[in-house]
């Protein structure tokens, strides 16, 4: 997803002089050639993340929509009072595109894993996120929201699912188990295992890269009484949303993903996976402990 | 000890244009309605006032003119003067200062940019103006606007915050020509500055002034002095103005 960042960042700075991009060292050498292009739109700050989002404010301020890019960490967690007022609070907006995710490099340890950067961004308004879970729909998301104006997330991963599913992020049943089924919502990356999870259930299984704003509508319209949430960054980031959607219906909700818990062990990205229950057999056994409570 | 009658005496003196009017210091009396300012008010009032009335290319008819100077308040909470400098330029108007910080006001504490003319960004909290600052005089120059000068105003003790450093070894390192940084120095760091605070900037490759804060002919000095390629700071000293 990154390769895919990189070469459409690089385009859109070629074609329209109003797009800016802001790092702070990381991935500066795959975007040496559009800084040499674009020396005055392509700022490498050094290893300054509070500069990165003020130098991004100001850029904004005088009309050049900026592209922020970095660690997910170092991004939002960092540089979260930089993102509040140094974009928020001057009623401006930046692209900001992390690579990462929860957990991309699990041997780097706790201080380059972010699962919270969502539910950090959750606590701003009007924040546009977009979690994709195939690189080929990296260039589209990233085109629409660079040309909006509002401020965005865009949260790339090395995780991906087999095949893309480009769209605006509405839901997309990827599998229709009838009228009145369980529903389960996947975001991301997560795609994959959820179905393969569910393939001997009755789960309706819907697909989305766009947590925020989430498609209300498209939840209305599929939900029954069980709804099932598996997303990649901290279980639960997206339960008050679900929970003020269907406020006025009776229903359950299982909302799986990372664990809050710092689990101080290396390994790779797909033990993690593992361990927060989010691979096919993780997530099977929750799914399934969920829609059978009598047997538990 | 000083008096309410003689401080304000000298607010007025020091707020005085050069054509004799006081037009500044009955204005900032209506935000002060009583109560006691702290030291940065008095300390401020003074560059804020060459600012707008010497050096600023900025009007209330230009405020939205994207070639204009910029004057960004880094310190967000020397705002009574910043109003009643607004106020005595025409951005504001002067009935605005009557309400500072009540509930209909659009005057608060720390000053909103989306709700005061001329006002250019939302500041309170520490350390945010200098790199908003690098930003917007980088954005201009991106547009081709070599024109507009991007002034900021920070406090000696506001450079405690580590997010300056980043932006003062960045603009010196890289050079950002149409950047003044105006730190008013009145000894408020809790651990002061060893080697002088002009020295933080130089070691970086900014031009750098220290010049008497109230000073107003070597302050419009100081603040049209930058030249060439490199970010320029002014160091204003000012004696603690508190009342007593």
């Amino acid at each position: 997803m990154r390769e895919s960042f990189v070469d459409t960042t690089t385009t859109l700075l070629a074609e329209n002089p109003r797009t800016a991009l802001v790092l702070a060292d990381i991935s500066a050498e795959a975007f040496a050639p559009a800084q040499r292009r674009h020396p005055d739109r392509v700022l490498n700050l050094g290893i300054r993340e509070q500069l990165m989002l003020g130098v991004a404010g100001g850029l904004a301020l005088t009309g050049l929509r900026p592209i922020v890019h970095s660690y997910a960490p170092f991004l939002v967690e960092r540089a979260y009072e930089q993102i509040k007022l140094d974009l928020d609070h001057q009623a401006v907006s930046a692209v900001l595109v992390s690579v990462g995710a929860s957990y991309d490099r699990a041997a780097a340890g706790r201080t380059h894993l972010s699962p919270a950067d969502v539910s950090l961004l959750d606590t701003l308004a009007g924040w546009t996120v977009h979690v994709p879970g195939h690189p080929a729909e990296v260039p589209g998301l990233l085109r629409a929201t660079v040309a909006a104006d509002g401020p965005a997330y865009l949260r790339l991963s090395t995780l991906r699912n087999e095949r893309p599913h480009v769209g605006d992020g509405s839901l997309v049943v990827v599998r229709d188990a009838g009228a009145g089924a369980p529903l389960l919502v996947a975001v991301g990356p997560t795609l994959d295992a959820a179905l393969a999870a569910v393939a001997e259930l009755p789960v309706t299984v819907a697909y989305t890269h766009r947590p925020r704003p989430f498609d209300i509508a498209g939840l209305r319209a599929l939900a029954g009484t069980e709804v099932i949430l598996v997303e990649p960054y901290l279980a639960g980031t997206s339960t008050r949303v679900v929970a003020a959607a269907l406020a006025d219906r009776p229903h359950r909700l299982l909302a799986l993903g990372i664990g809050r818990e710092e689990l101080r062990r290396y390994g790779s990205a797909e033990d993690h996976t593992r361990w927060h229950g989010l691979d096919a057999a993780g997530l099977r056994r929750s799914v399934t402990d969920f829609l059978s409570p009598a047997l538990v | 000890m000083t008096t309410l009658a003689t401080t304000t005496a000298r607010i007025a003196e020091a707020a005085a244009p050069l054509d004799g009017r006081l037009p500044v210091a009955p204005l900032l009396e209506r935000v002060r309605a009583g109560r006691k300012f702290g030291p940065n008010v008095y300390s401020t009032l003074d560059v804020l006032w060459v600012l707008y009335d010497r050096v600023l290319r900025v009007t209330p008819t230009t405020a939205d003119d994207p070639d204009r100077d910029r004057f960004l308040l880094s310190k967000g909470h020397a705002v009574a003067g910043y109003y009643a400098v607004l106020a005595a330029k025409g951005f504001v108007p002067p009935d605005w200062l009557d309400d500072q910080g009540g509930p209909e006001s659009r005057l608060g504490d720390h000053p909103d940019r989306t709700l005061v003319p001329g006002v250019e960004i939302g500041s309170g909290s520490l350390g945010h103006g200098l790199g908003l600052a690098v930003g917007t005089a980088l954005g201009l120059r991106a547009q081709g606007r070599l024109e507009p000068r991007v002034y900021v105003l920070l406090g000696d003790a506001e450079l405690d915050e580590g997010s300056n450093h980043e932006a003062i070894a960045y603009a010196g390192a890289t050079g950002v020509p149409n950047l003044t940084a105006i730190v008013v120095d009145n000894s408020s760091a809790t651990h002061g500055w060893a080697g002088g605070l002009a020295s933080r900037f130089t070691v970086n490759g900014w031009t750098a002034v220290t010049v008497d804060g109230r000073d107003h002919a070597a302050l419009y000095t100081a603040l049209t002095g930058h030249h060439g390629h490199r970010p320029h700071v002014v160091v204003a000293v000012v004696e603690n103005g508190e009342q007593s």
